[in-house]
C-alpha cells in the first residue's frame, strides 16, 4: 500500500511570552492509501495543530513530514502552496463558501490557480465534483441560497476537484444537525469505499464508528490508535434515525 | 501565474460586491470627469480668444503717439500730436518688414439718415485698413486712391449702422448719410463681423479716408495712429524694431530718451491673454486633479476594510492552493478594474459634462486628447499605487489565522 501520509518525531512548539508550549511531542505515524483515519482528542490535545501541518499550512519544529513520498518540513511557502492545490482538498466546519457565489464557482476555485487547467477542463471537472456529492439540481444556486448540508456538499466537490491525494477535514459535521451530519458521513463512506484517503479530525466520539482506523491525541501524543474492523454504516444509521418532517 | 484566471477571479470578487465597486469608481469618475471638463473649458476659452484676436489680424501692429509733456503736464494718448504724416511717409518708403499699413484718425458723433440717427464711430483710413483689420466690403467696393487725394465724401458702412440708418430694409448703397453735419455717400458695405470677445460690436463702424476725416470732420493735420500689418506673424518682433528705429530718428531722440509713441503688437495682446487663460486653466485643473486623488484615497480606503472583512476568503484562497503572490495580484487587479472603468465612464462623463456646458451655459469648450490620456493613465496608476499596500497587507497574511478568523 502506497503510504499518503507519514510523520516522524513531528514536534511544533509555540513560543507564548517567555513560556514554549509544545503542542505536538514526537508524533509518529503513517497513514496508507485507503484510510479513512478519524483524529479525535479534547481541545488543546494538538489536533488542529497537527492538522495545520499535514494540511501544509504550518511546518514542524522537528521530525519530518512526508505527503505523497515528499518531505514538507524544508519547502518553501510557495512550494507547500502548490503542494496545497494539486494533493490536498480541505473541508472545513464553517464551510468557507465564497459568498453570493454560484455553487459552480465555488468548485472551480481551486482549478483557477492551477494553470495546467483549462477554462473548459475547469468547468467539466467541477461538473463533475458537484454530481459526485449529489449536487447535479444547485450547480447555479448560490450560496446564501443553500440549507448548510447543501453548502457542506459544496466544500467537499471544492476538496475533490483537484483530485486530491487525501481529504483532510476539520469538524466537517460540526455545524450540522444530526440528520444532516450522517448524510454527509454517508458521502465520505461513499468515497472511502471508492478508494480515496480521509482524515476527519473531530472531538465527537460516534463518529470513530464510521471511521476504519482512529488516531486518539493528548497533549500533543498519540495515545491510542485502533483499527475498527466494524465499520457501521452511516446511511444505515441515517434510516434508523426517527423520521422527520421533509423540508 | 496565469493572469487570465486572476482577472476572471477579480472580476468575480468585484460582481460580488457591485454596490460597493461602483462607490468606489464614483471618487474616480467624479475625478476624471471633472479634470477632462475642467481642461475643456480652459483650453476652449484660449482657443476662441486666439480665434477672435486672429481675426482681427494677428500681424497687426499699432503705433500711437504716448508719453508726451506740454510744459511738464503728461497728456493722453488721443490728444498727442506727435505722429505726423511724414512719419507715415517715411514708414511706407523704409520698412522692409510689413506688408500693409493706414495712418487712422477715428472721431465719435451721430449718424443720420432722413429720421433715423445712431451713435458710432468714423474710422479715417487709407484702402489698406481692411486687410490689415481682417474685414471685407460685401457689396460695392473700397473707396480708391483717388478718394484720399480729393478727401472725397464717401464711406464704407458696418452692418449695424445699416440696420440702424435703414431700419425699413432698403438698399443703402449709393444713397448719402451725414456723419455730423458732413454728408458721406455710401460706396460699400462690410460684411457683418460679430461681436469680439471684449463684448465690442465690430460692425458698429464707418470707414472713410483718412484725409477726409482730418480735413472735413476733424480739422487737423496730424495723426492718431498708424496701423499696419507685419509680412507675417513671425516677422512681428522685427517690424516693431524697425519701426521705433525709423520714428526715434524721426523724431530725434536720443538713446536713453522716453519716446513719444508706443508700438504695440496684437500677438502681445494674444500673449497677456494667454497667460491669463492658462493660469485660469492650471487652476482649474489643479482644483480637479485633487478631486482625482480623493478618488484614489476612497479606492485605497475601500480595498483596506476590505481586506479585513474578505480575511476568511483570503485564507481559504491560501488554504486550496492561492500563492501570496496571487492574493496580491487579484487585489491589485481589483483596485486596477475598478479605477479603470471609473476612468472610462468618467471620461464618457466628461465628455458629455463638456457638451452639456456648451449648451446650457454657451461657454466655449474644446475637449483635449492629452487631458484624455493624462487623467486615464493618472487613475490607472492611481489604482495601482493605492491599490497597493492593501493588497500586500492581503498577501501577507498567515492563512491558519485567516480561515478561522471571526
Amino acid at each position: 500500500m502506497n503510504e499518503i501520509i507519514k510523520v516522524e518525531d513531528l514536534k511544533r512548539d509555540f513560543v507564548v511570552g517567555e513560556e514554549t508550549v509544545h503542542a505536538l511531542r514526537d508524533l509518529s505515524f503513517t497513514i496508507a492509501e485507503g484510510e479513512f483515519v478519524t483524529i479525535m482528542g479534547t481541545s488543546g490535545s494538538g489536533k488542529s495543530t497537527l492538522l495545520n501541518i499535514l494540511g501544509c499550512l504550518d511546518i514542524p519544529t522537528g521530525g519530518e513530514y512526508y505527503l505523497d513520498g515528499v518531505p514538507v518540513r524544508k519547502m518553501g511557502k510557495n512550494d507547500r502552496a502548490l503542494l496545497r492545490n494539486r494533493k490536498i482538498g480541505f473541508v472545513f466546519q464553517s464551510y468557507n463558501l465564497l459568498p453570493k457565489t454560484t455553487a459552480l464557482e465555488n468548485v472551480e476555485l481551486p482549478l483557477l490557480y492551477n494553470k495546467t487547467v483549462n477554462a473548459a477542463q475547469r468547468k467539466e471537472k467541477s461538473q463533475k465534483a458537484l454530481e459526485s456529492v449529489g449536487l447535479a439540481d444547485r450547480v447555479n444556486h448560490r450560496s446564501n441560497q443553500m440549507s448548510g448540508g447543501q453548502q457542506q456538499r459544496v466544500a467537499i466537490a471544492r476538496a475533490l476537484v483537484n483530485d486530491p491525494v487525501i481529504i483532510l477535514a476539520d469538524e466537517a459535521t460540526g455545524n450540522l444537525d444530526t440528520r444532516t451530519s450522517f448524510e454527509i458521513l454517508t458521502l465520505f463512506q461513499d468515497f472511502h469505499a471508492q478508494g480515496r484517503t480521509i482524515l476527519f479530525v473531530t472531538h465527537n466520539h460516534e463518529i470513530a464508528r464510521y471511521g476504519s482506523r482512529n488516531i486518539v491525541l493528548r497533549d500533543g501524543r498519540v495515545i491510542e490508535d485502533t483499527r475498527n474492523k466494524n465499520i457501521a454504516s452511516a446511511k444505515d444509521t441515517l434510516a434508523s434515525l426517527p423520521a422527520e418532517e421533509e423540508e | 501565474m496565469n493572469y487570465k484566471n486572476l482577472i476572471v477571479i477579480a472580476f468575480r470578487a468585484l460582481i460580488n460586491n457591485k454596490m460597493r465597486a461602483f462607490l468606489t469608481m464614483l471618487g474616480i469618475i467624479i475625478g476624471v470627469a471633472s479634470v477632462i471638463a475642467m481642461l475643456a473649458i480652459g483650453a476652449g476659452s484660449k482657443q476662441s480668444i486666439h480665434e477672435e484676436i486672429g481675426q482681427m489680424g494677428s500681424n497687426m501692429i499699432m503705433i500711437q503717439p504716448g508719453n508726451g509733456r506740454f510744459g511738464g503736464v503728461r497728456q493722453s494718448a488721443s490728444s498727442m500730436q506727435t505722429l505726423k504724416m511724414t512719419d507715415y511717409e517715411s514708414l511706407v518708403r523704409e520698412t522692409n518688414y510689413l506688408s500693409k499699413i493706414t495712418p487712422s484718425v477715428t472721431s465719435s458723433g451721430q449718424a443720420i439718415k432722413g429720421s433715423n440717427n445712431s451713435p458710432t464711430t468714423i474710422y479715417g483710413v487709407n484702402e489698406q485698413y481692411i486687410d490689415i483689420r481682417g474685414y471685407s466690403v460685401g457689396r460695392g467696393s473700397m473707396f480708391t486712391n483717388q478718394d484720399i487725394r480729393k478727401a472725397a465724401k464717401v464711406c464704407i458702412v458696418g452692418q449695424t449702422v445699416v440696420d440702424n440708418l435703414f431700419p425699413a430694409g432698403e438698399d443703402p448703397l449709393g444713397k448719402t448719410i451725414r456723419f455730423g453735419k458732413i454728408p458721406l455717400k455710401i460706396v460699400g458695405i462690410l460684411e457683418a463681423k460679430g461681436y469680439n470677445s471684449m463684448g465690442m460690436d465690430q460692425d458698429d463702424m464707418i470707414l472713410a479716408p483718412y484725409t477726409t476725416v482730418q480735413k472735413r470732420i476733424l480739422a487737423i493735420t496730424y495723426l492718431q495712429g498708424i496701423t499696419a500689418a507685419a509680412l507675417s506673424e513671425e516677422y512681428t518682433d522685427q517690424a516693431i524694431e524697425e519701426i521705433t528705429e525709423i520714428l526715434q530718428r524721426n523724431h530725434g531722440i536720443k538713446i536713453g530718451q522716453e519716446n513719444d509713441f508706443n508700438v504695440r503688437s496684437q500677438q502681445e495682446m494674444m500673449e497677456t491673454m494667454s497667460s491669463v487663460m492658462d493660469m485660469m486653466t492650471i487652476l482649474l485643473g489643479c482644483i480637479a486633479g485633487i478631486s482625482l486623488v480623493v478618488g484614489g484615497i476612497g479606492i485605497m480606503n475601500i480595498m483596506y476594510v476590505s481586506v479585513t472583512e474578505r480575511t476568511r476568503e483570503i485564507g481559504l484562497r491560501m488554504s486550496i492552493g492561492a500563492m501570496g503572490r496571487h492574493i496580491l495580484m487579484q487585489f491589485l487587479i481589483e483596485a486596477v478594474i475598478i479605477s479603470i472603468t471609473g476612468g472610462l465612464i468618467g471620461v464618457l462623463a466628461g465628455v458629455g459634462a463638456s457638451g452639456l456646458i456648451k449648451l446650457i451655459a454657451g461657454w466655449p469648450v474644446s475637449i483635449q486628447a492629452y487631458s484624455i490620456v493624462l487623467s486615464f493613465v493618472v487613475c490607472t496608476v492611481t489604482g495601482i499605487f493605492f491599490g497597493w499596500y492593501p493588497a500586500k497587507k492581503a498577501s501577507e497574511l498567515n492563512p491558519i489565522d485567516a480561515i478561522r478568523y471571526e
